[in-house]
């Protein structure tokens, strides 16, 4: 734990995805699509989804509740397929459930009969021995403050405990590509701070390129690389959602919470969420 | 029932109920159990929870000793009116023997050495029944459970066969198995599995989907995924279902034992009827009542231990 947390002050984590080596990989969006159900029923959620994300880089997804987020990561994992169109990983096309994502889901998603540190341990790769698990697992939990409660089962904990615990299980994996859905929504404002940087201190010790979703703009200043904004286009409000604004965020992390760029880019992006920002 | 999609599930009312009963006591729930509304409390302390209120009222009936002497009031209350009835002549001897009556016809048998053969056939042949029974319930309910195909294939044929009244495949064992342990202990297996098959086939396909998404998304799959995620969701359900089970042994035990044998509960009590003795016919209803509360109390036991382990 300690080597993770001095790392950062040792290596910042830089903005230039150059930085990132190693298990990081880049994901690419192609043309996708996602259209639920068929005939008179067909709803498309997702269209003309296309966008390159670089090894490394963190990229938040922001967008109105509803709007496919969860449905482009999940297409990312492999869970689900996209009608038309594909993500590619590290170049190859996902197809079904891809061992180099991890996700940590909305929901907590925890095996009740299991303690947090089962659960952490289902994270875990194949390829790792019971003993560097074991270790492992506790590292993790220790990393997101749930060491005390590693032999509590889920139910016995808060949501917010429950959703560090599944952040923990995602990072078990030492993932390629993190996909985090909403994971901070369940926290309190303390913890969310320190969540953030923790998942900065890890993205800086172990380079993996991460897709955060969340409704928190000022969470996406704080953490991405760079912003996409899902969402209606204008003149097509009966088509499915698709990339309507890009943003590439200034300067390196960790970002002080109060510049005024960063203000200014907030606005812009409330405004484009169709929330007055003022 | 007939929403929960399960062609299987409309036979037998018993059954019914029973699943309700299952969903009223939070056993079959334990898919909602990790939802987002997950706002419990903050420190890991003891899940039990009881009202603080009437502390009084609630320690005793908390007290396991308390509750067993407070459960024998009423069959101590029956047994003396029973007395009450018997001694002011209300009945004739054979209509109604007194208690008594009763104990010396059980000292008579267990002296003549026949109570404990026909206690220990009966119980004999309710405990291989039922672990066939449930045994192969938890096989096809599992497949069918996981498999749309399975399902597809063979739950048709299961209903229809779950539809055939219990008495009905007696004439047709007789023939095949002659009147030997083979042909009881089949009739109390067909009595044993419709429970567990049911249950668990149920409890399956309502496991929560995104406990098993989150599963697969951690690269679990097949029998990993089952014996992970799957049938540890279902444990609490299984149990309901092994007890449903075993009561239906029991029942079933009877049939077979009523209609040919030569030893065992059910003979004891046509024999009785036969012979016009009511003392040993009330005996055998009552040791039913006791090895059958024995039974299901000592598998509620495994129940309570299972629901606190799983669920
Ligand atoms: N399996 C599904 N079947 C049908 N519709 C779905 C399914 N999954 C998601 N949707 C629809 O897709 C839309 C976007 O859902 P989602 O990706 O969860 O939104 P977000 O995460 O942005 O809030 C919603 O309208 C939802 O109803
Ligand atoms: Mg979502």
């Amino acid at each position: 734990m300690t080597a993770v947390l001095s790392s950062r002050h040792a290596a910042p984590a830089s903005a230039e995805p150059s930085a990132a080596s190693g298990s990081a990989l880049a994901v690419s969006f192609r043309g996708l699509n996602r259209t639920f159900g068929a005939g008179a029923n067909a709803h498309t959620v997702l269209r003309d989804v296309n966008f390159e994300v670089r090894p490394g880089e963190v990229l938040a997804i922001l967008g109105p509740s509803g709007c496919g987020k969860s449905t482009l990561l999940r297409a990312t994992a492999g869970l689900d397929a996209p009608s038309a169109g594909s993500v590619d990983i590290d170049g190859t096309p996902v197809q079904g459930i891809d061992s180099r994502c991890a996700v940590a889901f909305q929901e907590p998603r925890l095996l009740p009969w299991h303690t947090l540190q089962a659960n952490v341990a289902i994270g875990l790769p194949k390829t790792s021995s019971a003993k560097q698990g074991k270790s492992k697992v506790a590292r993790l939990l220790e990393l997101v403050g749930l060491d005390k409660f590693a032999k509590h089962r889920p139910r016995e904990v808060s949501g917010g405990m429950a959703q560090r615990a599944s952040l923990a299980r995602a990072l078990a994996r030492n993932p390629g590509v993190l996909l985090l859905d909403e994971p901070f929504g369940a926290l309190d404002a303390l913890t969310r701070i320190k969540m953030q940087d923790l998942l900065l201190d890890i993205h800086a010790a172990e380079p993996t390129t991460v897709l955060l979703v969340t409704h928190d703009v000022d969470e996406a200043l704080q953490l991405a690389d760079r912003i996409i904004l899902l969402g209606k286009e204008e003149g097509r409000e009966h088509d499915g959602a698709t990339i309507v604004r890009t943003v590439d965020v200034p300067g390196s992390r960790p970002r002080d919470r109060g510049s005024v760029e960063l203000a200014r880019m907030r606005r812009s992006l409330l405004e484009s969420l169709g929330v007055d920002g003022h | 029932m007939t929403h929960l999609g399960n062609p299987g599930a409309s036979g037998n009312s018993a059954y019914a109920t029973s699943m309700e009963g299952l969903k009223a006591s939070g056993v079959l729930k334990t898919a909602t159990a990790d939802g987002p509304g997950q706002g419990g409390p903050a420190v890991g302390g003891a899940p039990e929870q009881r009202p603080a209120n009437g502390r009084s009222a609630a320690g005793v009936l908390g007290n396991g000793w308390a509750r067993l002497l407070l459960g024998l009031l009423l069959p101590a209350a029956v047994l003396a009116a029973w007395q009450w009835c018997t001694s002011t002549g209300l009945f004739s001897s054979v209509q109604l023997p007194a208690p008594g009556a009763v104990i010396e016809a059980a000292v008579d048998l267990v002296q003549r050495g026949e109570l404990a053969q026909h206690m220990a056939i009966s119980t004999q042949r309710v405990l291989l029944g039922f672990a066939f029974g449930a045994a192969l319930g938890l096989v096809f309910g599992a497949l069918i459970g996981l498999s749309k195909v399975a399902d597809v294939l063979l739950s048709p044929t299961i209903g229809a066969l779950r539809a055939v009244p219990s008495l009905a495949w007696v004439p047709l064992l007789i023939l095949w198995m002659k009147i030997g342990e083979d042909s009881k202990v089949t009739l109390i297996l067909i009595g044993a599995f419709f429970p567990v098959f049911t249950t668990v086939s149920l409890a399956l396909r309502h496991v929560d989907k995104n406990l098993v998404e989150a599963g697969r998304a951690f690269g679990l799959k097949g029998v990993k995924l089952l014996t992970t995620v799957q049938l540890p969701a279902v444990v609490p359900a299984v149990f309901s279902g092994l007890r449903l089970a075993l009561a239906q042994a029991w029942l079933f035990l009877v049939a077979a034992e009523l209609i040919a044998s030569s030893m065992g509960l059910g003979f004891l009590l046509t024999d009785s009827q036969n012979n016009g003795r009511t003392d040993r016919l009330l005996l055998a209803i009552v040791l039913l009542a006791i090895i059958g509360k024995i039974t299901d109390a000592l598998l509620g036991v495994a129940e309570k231990w299972a629901v606190k382990r799983w669920a």
